[in-house]
């Protein structure tokens, strides 16, 4: 078998006496979506925080490409490829929809010690920005002042800033979160466009949108991976009922 | 949206650059005086602007660039160089210098922290200057004579002296309008938003918030030279933390983040002194509520109430 993508080993976070990812170990192809799932408090959105950069690890590894990444810093991730969506939106509020997206390119199209020219009239920034606000379908929003978008359309937009830096590894974190039914099956829809041309690690809680997207799913209780596995696997685990998934897999 | 923004530009720089023509006019050259003093705090609390309004670090400790500039004019002099071609780049490269430093170590932290050691430093370059004896102090030194251009400039000639202080001032206005607009303005104004994410998409954030932090403080120095200019003599309390608080003042009454707001601001801020304090020591009794009301009511400053958004 291939390397994979992304190869995490024995990956430890602990605050205080608690231990938010306990020797987590995962691998990922390329080309592949892995959902991780587990109740409140499991540790996902550490575990996507360390894989990110944000966060440094108390122990273990975190390998990408065949290079061990665990001591690099969010940006210069961001720079090898990887880009993440965050449980609480995050964009720059006050700044238009196609200004977030550009500011996302502009992060990836040399340096920014420029002094000069208008950044808002650089085609080389407002094009690709605008490419990928139509791909998430926020084309008639560019103007749109960030902050004065629906709760959909800015997580819409998170997926257009992680679009716009080129990666190969996408960390979502509950990219439905507080959404309405409407808004979560265009996410959802939006997401199945990614599947297969981005390597796409998400947490999610709401199962539907999970065994949709999923070519995998771990679940995580307490810091660990308890199980690994296909989603039909993953649903006929009784370990995986008792710890987590309950009466949702009734249906 | 964009008139009354640019009438109020245009109405701001004629009234500015007809202030020697009246002030002959009238015989009054104290008005030259004065005004001459509020464009140098300008191009002062327009530098703070760039790093605490666009940057989002709340430096509480810009007057030790104020202190590095003057010191910078004042030490030379007392030398004997005298020469502006001299002092002045000094001004500036040593007040980057210092900002430098004081940045490289401050802008790891953030929030108050950010507050408080920059508030620090300065006040540790304060407590320096007073104890340094050979340069006068706390009594400070009289400057012999005003930076020497070799002719070309003499800004003994208080007319000349105002435009090359008026000069300076639309220039770092014009510049800081380039620059905030391009690239490097876009990350900086990014930074003070939403850093994480800043982070995320892949900036390396602090490289550039240490550059701002730099030539915030150079042009700072800057003014720091112009302001021993103009009151012919170097005193330690241009440092003090009072002073950084007053050109904190002066951005936030004029507007943070707006560029023109803080030009706005000193006027209003060292007119009001003028005035005031004429009338009653506790001048700040009138300046405080203002200040409140700013702040309460008026998030983009006086400059947003003259010019809307912008």
């Amino acid at each position: 078998m291939a390397e994979p993508l992304l190869s995490v080993r024995g990956l430890r976070k602990r605050f205080g006496g608690l231990v938010a990812t306990d020797g987590v170990d995962l691998d990922v192809a390329e080309g592949e979506t892995l959902a991780v799932i587990g109740p409140n408090g499991a540790g996902k959105t550490t575990l996507i925080a360390q894989l990110s950069g944000d966060l440094a690890p108390d122990a273990g590894t975190i390998r990408f490409a065949g290079e061990d990444v665990t001591a690099l810093p969010a940006p210069e991730r961001s720079g090898r490829g990887f880009a993440r969506s965050f449980q609480v939106t995050s964009i720059f509020r006050e700044f238009s929809a196609l200004d977030n997206v550009a500011l996302a390119v502009q992060a990836h199209a040399g340096h920014s010690f420029r002094f000069w020219r208008r950044a808002r009239e650089e085609r080389a920034l407002r094009e690709p920005a605008r490419a990928v606000l139509a791909q998430v379908g926020l084309a008639a929003r560019a103007d749109v002042e960030a902050g004065a978008l629906a709760h959909g359309e800015q997580r819409q937009l998170e997926i257009a800033m992680a679009l716009a830096t080129r990666p190969r590894l996408l960390l979502l974190d509950e990219p439905v979160a507080g959404m309405g039914i409407d808004e979560s099956q265009r996410m959802v829809a939006l997401l199945r466009t990614l599947r297969g041309r981005h390597t796409i690690v998400l947490v999610e809680h709401d199962m539907d949108v999970v065994f949709a997207l999923a070519d995998r799913i771990s679940v995580m209780v307490y810091g660990r991976v308890i199980a690994t596995g296909a989603p039909e696997a993953i649903r006929g685990n009784a370990e995986v009922r008792r710890a987590y998934l309950g009466e949702e897999v009734r249906a | 949206m964009r008139t009354p923004r640019t009438l109020a530009l245009a109405v701001g720089f004629v009234a500015l650059a007809l202030v020697p023509v009246v002030a002959a006019a009238l015989n009054q050259p104290f008005y030259l005086d004065l005004v001459r003093r509020i464009m140098i705090f300008a191009i002062a609390a327009v530098s703070l602007d760039l790093i605490l309004g666009f940057g989002g670090m709340v430096s509480f400790g810009h007057a030790a660039y104020l202190g590095v500039g003057a010191y910078a004019v004042a030490i030379p002099a007392f030398y004997g160089v005298h020469s502006g071609f001299v002092q002045w780049p000094l001004a500036v490269g040593l007040s980057a210098l210092v900002a430098l430093v004081i940045g490289t170590l401050s802008l790891r932290t953030s929030g108050v922290y950010f507050i408080m050691i920059t508030l620090a430093f300065a006040q540790m370059l304060y407590y320096l200057g007073i104890s340094i004896n050979a340069w006068g102090a706390d009594d400070g030194m009289r400057l012999a004579r005003r930076s020497q251009f070799g002719g070309a400039v003499d800004l003994g000639n208080p007319y000349v002296f105002y435009y090359v202080v008026f000069g300076l001032l639309v220039l770092l206005l014009w510049l800081g309008h380039r620059l905030i607009h391009a690239r490097f303005g876009m990350v900086i104004r990014a930074a003070r938003s939403n850093e994480p994410r800043l982070r995320a998409v892949g900036f390396a954030t602090f490289r550039y918030k240490l550059a701002a932090f730099v030539l915030a403080g150079a042009a700072c120095g800057l003014a720091g030279a112009l302001l021993t200019n103009q009151t012919e003599y170097l005193t330690p309390s241009y440092m003090h933390w009072t002073r950084s608080g007053d050109i904190m003042v002066m951005v936030i009454l004029g507007g943070m983040g707006t560029l023109f707001g803080p030009v706005l601001g000193a006027i209003v801020f060292l007119l009001l002194e003028d005035v005031l304090a004429a009338w009653t020591v506790h001048w700040q009794v009138v300046l405080g509520p203002l200040l409140v009301l700013i702040v309460l009511y008026a998030r983009r400053g006086l400059w947003g109430l003259l010019a809307g958004r912008g």
